[in-house]
């Protein structure tokens, strides 16, 4: 499994699957941060902006996230302010642009993004700006791969980790993949031939049953990680239990602004009330990020959910499991209907 | 809900404009019930008109970019090259181009006559004469600064037969240059990025290679296509659609600066599917393919042709993409907007 969104991304592109000898299959995990974004996050965004009239600041891949009520791309169409920005610091310099206007920033992704977030607030607070603020949906990978790992119905026998995440974790909070579940683990860069070779150093392992945490990907991951980023995101973020679209609660598993930080927060400046969000019929989008369905297995895709108009989160962001897959190995092209 | 219904009920998203999927349903499920001109359903860059025995390119575009000024190039560089190149891509020597401003109060009159210098300049390099103009000014609000309409006509070299419909099985796919420049330099201008590495538009006029090789090579080219808003992806599709061939790429050929790489790396985006506008794609008979690539090469604008891929036989409509590792992947156009990714 490779359990990141952008190797998914990198494999499919490259035309991957298709080199790979029978026997051996990648499945997509759950490391494409939009796609794990539960809608109720979503619905909360749009609430925000609906209600108080602030500007939201989002990476642009949450643009076309499907929400209860609608995407922020719908919401932008009605007229209300939604920035695409590059980094929580593009975030912030809007506000420092527009000081008349209460700037948002959708914070989501994994521990990648997480230091650089913390690194803004921080910055924001130093610099007293004060029409910033965010709405922290950071999740972190290390309690989701526990949850993962812990399904019975699992059945994988290697892990290509993420390269750019392990930069800031380092390859030690893996062991227990390795050393307790006995499965091979790779950190891998996101060349082609990175992953190429994470793929013959798992097949090494499994058959040596020599099951540890290699690292692949050492022109950019050192054991230790990055301390400083990891202070960072200590510092500013606590962990808490949070829903994963496709899991339900992990424990443990999101950030939230600590205290000290709390004028920062969105959620406390602008209280919203959201309805409860059922995810959407048919979707299968939970066993696709398990690893337990292909996304052709799931009835609505290739049909009612198709990159242009997406159901279920994987279909959403270019690096989930349904668009990588709808991209590159769809046979039929819709325009000649 | 019904089709009728659900249309009704629907809005124009900035998905609509950017060339991709969501702008061909636009296109082909909207516009066209409305007009039934067989012209206009070929869907090429420019129509071709018979008038007197004379064959005429005529093709008409709107410029709205943001930010009006970006490294190598402004809306008023864009505005001419942009309609010059589409009548070229239809095999039309450019003559006369039509200029209409929509212009927001407030406008800077600084800016606009630094617009019109550039405009100047560039019809002037693509040896086309401005004939013809309007200007409308709209309350604050109403634009965004400043739009642009040009309108150009030219007459179809003799012998000469190009369009989206007219690619053969065979056919070797050029491109005149390396992709993905201008679309990188105007987003990198409009969200402040701070890149390293020259990026310019590659916005320019194309006459100078264009109607010299179909000159050369006349009946030998079939198909010639700037792959703007959508960039080559889109570019490719629609001509697999229209002439119902497959087509298959060499991805290890196809030129890619080293910062535009990287940029896209950067912000999860293909080169592939970025707008150019000063290169363009064509399709010629293989006999003459090597010669046509030379030829290309020779030029100061072409340095970086290059031979990309071919047709196929299927009718499938597909473009296939051989990797550089030596994989195979379908090769889509964008669904919509190009969205840079989270991490």
């Amino acid at each position: 499994m490779e359990v990141c969104g952008t190797h998914t991304m990198a494999i499919h592109n490259a035309g991957l699957p298709g080199l790979l000898p029978p026997g051996l299959k990648l499945i997509s995990g759950p490391g494409c941060p939009v796609c794990v974004t539960p809608s109720s996050y979503l619905d909360t965004a749009i609430a925000l902006s609906r209600e108080h009239s602030v500007v939201l600041a989002t990476f642009g891949d949450m643009m076309r996230v499907p929400g209860t009520s609608g995407t922020l791309t719908d919401l932008r169409n009605e007229g209300y302010a939604v920035e695409v920005v590059y980094s929580s610091l593009g975030a912030a310099e809007l506000a420092l642009r527009q000081p008349e206007k209460e700037i948002v920033f959708l914070a989501v992704g994994f521990e990648t993004t997480a230091p650089t977030i913390a690194a803004t607030v921080k910055c924001a607070r130093e610099k007293k700006v004060t029409n910033f603020s965010i709405l922290a949906a950071q999740k972190l990978l290390i309690p989701a791969l526990k949850a993962l790992i812990d399904d019975p119905e699992l059945r994988i026998d290697g892990f290509i980790l993420p390269g750019h995440v392990s930069v800031v974790l380092g390859s030690e909070p893996y062991r227990f993949i390795a050393e307790e579940h006995h499965r091979a683990c790779v950190i891998t860069g996101f060349e082609s031939a990175d992953i190429m070779q994470g793929i013959l150093m798992l097949v090494e392992q499994i058959e040596k049953r020599d099951h540890r945490v290699e690292i692949q990907y050492d022109r950019a991951v050192q054991p230790n990680g990055n301390p400083k980023a990891r202070a960072y995101i200590d510092e500013v973020f606590a962990p808490e239990d949070t829903v994963w679209r496709g899991f339900g609660i992990i424990p443990q598993s999101g950030l939230v602004l600590r205290d000290e930080f709390a004028v920062f927060d969105a959620l406390r400046r602008f209280p919203v009330t959201i309805q409860e969000s059922p995810e959407p019929e048919g979707c299968r989008c939970g066993e696709v990020l398990r690893g337990l369905v292909e996304p052709s297995e799931c009835s609505l895709f290739g049909s009612e959910c198709v990159p242009e108009s997406p159901v279920g989160p994987c279909m959403v962001s270019t690096e989930g499991s349904c668009a990588a897959f709808y991209k590159s190995s769809r046979k039929s092209v819709e325009l000649k209907s | 809900m019904s089709d009728a219904h659900k249309r009704e009920a629907e809005k124009i998203t900035l998905a609509h404009g950017s060339g991709g999927r969501m702008m061909q349903r636009l296109i082909r499920e909207v516009f066209l019930e409305y007009f039934d001109s067989t012209e206009l359903a070929n869907l090429d860059d420019a129509a071709e008109l018979i008038i007197d025995k004379s064959r005429l390119a005529f093709s008409t575009d709107t410029f709205v970019v943001k930010p009006i000024f970006f490294p190598g190039g402004d809306i008023g560089s864009l505005a001419v090259s942009g309609t010059v190149n589409d009548v070229l891509m239809k095999g039309g020597c450019p003559l006369y181009l039509s200029l209409a401003f929509v212009i927001e109060e407030g406008f800077p009159m600084q800016d606009l006559t630094r617009i019109l210098e550039s405009i100047r300049a560039t019809a002037k390099r693509a040896e086309i004469d401005v004939v013809t103009g309007d200007t409308k000014v709209v309350g604050r609000g109403e634009a965004d600064g400043i739009f642009i309409n040009t309108t150009g006509v030219g007459v179809i070299l003799p012998g000469v037969d190009v369009g989206g419909r007219n690619a053969k099985v065979g056919d070797a796919i050029i491109v005149s240059g390396d992709i993905g420049a201008h679309g990188i330099a105007v987003m990198a201008e409009r969200n402040g990025l701070k890149l390293e590495g020259d990026i310019r538009s590659d916005a320019a006029p194309l006459n100078r290679a264009v109607l010299p090789l179909l000159e050369r090579f006349g009946e030998a080219v079939h198909v010639m296509r700037d792959p703007t808003r959508g960039g080559v992806a889109t570019a490719l599709n629609e001509i697999a659609v229209s002439s119902a061939v497959g087509i298959v790429l060499e991805e290890a050929v196809i030129p890619v600066s080293e910062p535009v790489t990287a940029v896209c790396d950067i912000l999860g985006l293909d080169p592939l599917c970025l707008p150019c506008e000063g290169r363009f794609l064509v399709f010629v008979d293989p006999a003459v393919a090597d010669d046509v690539l030379s030829f290309l090469s020779d030029l100061e604008e072409c340095s970086n042709a290059s031979k990309i891929g071919e047709v196929k036989g299927s009718s499938s409509g597909e473009v296939q993409l051989n990797t550089v590792t030596g994989g195979k992947r379908l090769l889509d156009m964008p669904a919509g907007e190009m969205l840079p990714r989270i991490c």
